[in-house]
């Protein structure tokens, strides 16, 4: 009897249930288009997010540098490192310099530092970095210094510097003197073999050849970076000089292309840790430690410990990278999560507010109806139940609409959102691994001053250089590119049946209300 | 089976207060078709509510079988009305959107009696009263004679031990309202039931054992009739 009073009445007021499930269905579409199009921002921000900073990196530690922090392989080099002499060479001198120092923009953390790190609470697990920067200077000293007695230094200059991506940049500058210097960087990254899976190259992966083994730790052998390795045709087995602290190159044997995220860093070759530790001279040193928190709960309260336990140290999680992401993907996160939000919620109190109204009206217009009914013995109960169950079977009829609507609508977002953007913002002093760090670097040093005496080649002065950094600079903000899909999770459509039939309740609720106060003779008497 | 003593009935009106019922004292007897009737507004539909159990006197005592209805709870009350006491209105009120069948099992429904056996019942109830070829039609394709017909199969197939009627054949015509009251009448005598028939028409309470007469919330049984 239910069922089948509860039907013809649905069948008699068609028109108003339908009214009625068609605003439930909008809300409730609605609801799930700007839940999948959110998701989809959120995933899209974390894909950014994920190749910005490394599959299951929780947190990383990074220092910034302080003045004397950067005295050990700061930026430019050295000419006298490489002749040895604490003169300025002399013309017609070979230079052929290979440095490999630290990233001049981290700070050295003590590699001891990773352990207390590895042993905090809630910590899973915690790999060091040493981000290097390889530098080659070959090429004549010009002449132009000869017999310039209290003649400038010719060579004043110092390139702005850079982690750039396309790594190799070759440059060259010219002196006063017939002579010609060839530079070029890029950029080598010492990998914790350890915990391969936190780091650099957790988001990267292996196009040919191998990765690391634990049996590489002390070898020389390299990773090489897809693009880097197209643009100086590098290849399996092939052969890479990488300098070190003291200007002298060593042959590396690369086993292995990596294809990274377009986003990733900057990183041209990667080499096992204790290695890279070794040739810079930086033994104890990384520069960038990656925590893997146990649950991502725990990430606040890691991160707290880590400040404790390592004085000093800037600490990066999720969060704060998502705040520095700029762009189309920053404007359609808060589109989504404040004018769609609130949209969907506006129009679902409306579609609520709605039926809550016909459902009242549609109370009214029965009242003889439920009179006769308690007239007969049925309980108010029964009444109120009848009539919630009719708005709750309204309430389904338009959450399965509005589910299909929903589906419609992310479908839609897909479709026709245009592709999302995503900068990261600069920031000179970040902790951020990968491509994150971007400063300018365009400038040369300025060239020395040319001498008052001497010949006229020595008034010339240093030209500088304005080496091929600049160029690594201006890329070191990355650009990422995501196409937005709207994915309806199970999630997003349990919760519209839930709103529904809570729709449904509470437009039944307040109806089934006025049913229940009703008194037999009042109804009876009302239409009598 | 029913007494009631000085029962009064006042309700609110606006901001005056209408005394429906002054005092009512009645005694019905088991078996006992008893008409009432009275200009409009002076009580007989309210007195039928208390009868009925479908309002609460302000004060008095309404015994039905020796239950006094103005104490009952609301629980019990409805359950009086399910088990014991039938209804018959002016209007017929059926439910439109449901059949004749389906409208007399809605009494049933409150007893918990089983599908199967609220169907049986409910067919042969309509069946009693002449509709067993109207079963499956809804009140808007009955005839005003039908729907009351319906309305009376609906009453009494919880074999009630009272029926209560308010103006049953006050929207019949002549003939349909003839034949109404003879077979209510006959059903009266079939069943044994106890009825109460408010009614303007005199020659429908003329047919009743006993008259009583509502003016100002006051019932005054002129006659008997045998």
């Amino acid at each position: 009897m239910f069922f089948t009073y509860l039907w013809r009445e649905l069948r008699r007021r068609a028109r108003q249930a339908i009214f009625i499930a068609i605003g439930l269905a909008l809300g409730i579409g609605l609801v799930i288009t700007v839940t999948a199009a959110a998701a989809g921002v959120k995933n899209a921000q974390a894909s950014v997010l994920h190749s910005l900073y490394g599959v299951g990196t929780d947190i990383t530690v990074t220092k910034a540098p302080t003045t004397s922090s950067t005295a050990n392989g700061g930026f430019g080099f050295s000419f006298r490192q490489g002749v040895g002499t604490a003169t300025r060479p002399k013309a017609g001198s070979k230079i052929d310099d290979n440095t490999l120092a630290a990233d001049f923009t981290l700070a050295s953390i003590g590699a001891a530092d990773v352990t207390t790190i590895s042993k905090l609470d809630n910590v899973a697990a915690a790999a060091g970095e040493l981000t290097l920067t390889d530098r080659t200077v070959t090429g004549t000293v010009p002449s132009f210094n000869e017999g310039s007695a209290g003649g400038g230094s010719g060579f004043g200059g110092g390139g702005g510097g850079s982690t750039g991506s396309t790594g190799s940049t070759g440059g060259g500058f010219t002196g006063g003197g017939t002579s010609t210097f060839n530079t070029g960087s890029f950029v080598v990254t010492g990998v914790d073999l350890a915990n391969g899976e936190l780091g650099p190259l957790s988001t990267g992966t292996i196009s040919s050849g191998r990765t690391f083994t634990s049996a590489d730790a002390t070898k020389d052998v390299a990773l090489v970076d897809s693009s880097y390795a197209t643009t100086d045709k590098l290849k399996v087995g092939s052969t890479i000089e990488i300098g070190n602290s003291k200007a002298a190159a060593t042959k590396f044997t690369v086993v292995g292309i990596v294809t990274e995220p377009a986003s990733d860093d900057s990183t041209n070759v990667y080499v096992p840790l204790t290695v890279a530790q070794s040739l810079s001279g930086l033994k104890n040193d990384v520069n960038t430690i990656y925590v893997a928190a146990t649950s991502g709960s725990d990430i606040t309260s890691v991160a707290d410990a880590i400040t404790k336990s390592v004085p000093g140290v800037t600490i990066t999680d999720q969060d704060t990278l998502a705040s520095q992401v700029t762009g189309s993907i920053s404007s359609a996160s808060s589109l989504a999560n404040n004018l769609g939000k609130w949209l969907a919620i506006a129009v679902l109190i409306a579609a609520f507010l709605l039926a809550v109204l016909l459902t009242m009206s549609a109370v009214s217009r029965r009242i003889r109806e439920f009179g006769t009914l308690k007239a007969l013995g049925w309980k108010s109960r029964r009444v109120v139940g009848q009539v919630m169950g009719e708005s709750i079977a309204i309430g389904i009829v338009g959450g399965a609409i509005g589910v299909g609507l929903g589906f419609l609508g992310a479908a839609a977002v897909g479709h026709f959102a245009h592709p999302l953007t995503a900068s990261l913002g600069s920031t000179t002093s970040s902790a951020t691994p990968g491509g994150a760090r971007a400063f300018t670097g365009s400038g040369g040093f300025p060239g020395g001053t040319g001498g008052t005496g001497g010949t006229a080649a020595a008034g010339r002065g240093g030209g500088g250089f304005t080496g091929g950094f600049t160029h690594a600079a201006a890329n070191a903000v990355p650009t990422v590119t995501e196409h937005l899909t709207a994915p309806v999770t199970l999630e997003a459509v349990l919760a519209a049946v839930i709103l529904a039939v809570l729709g449904g309740l509470i437009a039944g609720s307040f109806g089934g209300w006025r049913a229940a106060r009703l008194r037999p003779a009042a109804a009876l008497s009302k239409v009598a | 089976m029913y007494k009631l003593t000085d029962v009064k009935k006042d309700y609110p009106k606006g901001r005056q207060t209408v005394h429906a019922l002054q005092g009512v004292d009645l005694e019905i007897a088991d078996g006992e078709w008893m008409a009432i009737q009275g200009p409009t507004g002076h009580g007989k539909s309210t007195l039928l509510q208390i009868l009925g159990g479908l309002d609460r006197a302000t004060s008095g005592t309404v015994l039905l079988d020796g239950t006094d209805l103005t104490r009952l709870g609301e629980g019990s009350m409805t359950k009086m009305r399910a088990t014991t006491i039938g209804f018959i209105f002016q209007t017929f009120n059926l439910i439109p959107t449901l059949t004749a069948q389906e409208n007399v099992e809605t009494a049933l429904v409150p007893l918990g009696v089983s599908d199967k056996s609220r169907r049986a019942r409910a067919a042969e109830a309509l069946a009693s009263v002449g509709l067993a070829d109207r079963a499956r039609h809804l009140p808007s394709e009955l005839s005003g004679g039908q729907q009351q017909r319906t309305a009376i199969a609906r009453a009494l197939v919880k074999e009630p031990k009272v029926l209560l009627a308010d103006e049953p054949t006050g929207n019949l015509d002549e003939d349909t309202r003839d034949e109404i009251i003879a077979l209510l009448e006959k059903l009266w005598q079939d069943k044994g039931l106890s009825m109460v028939m408010v009614t303007h028409d005199s020659s429908v309470a003329r047919r009743a054992q006993r008259l009583g007469t509502m003016r100002n919330g006051k019932l005054t049984v002129k006659q008997k009739v045998v």
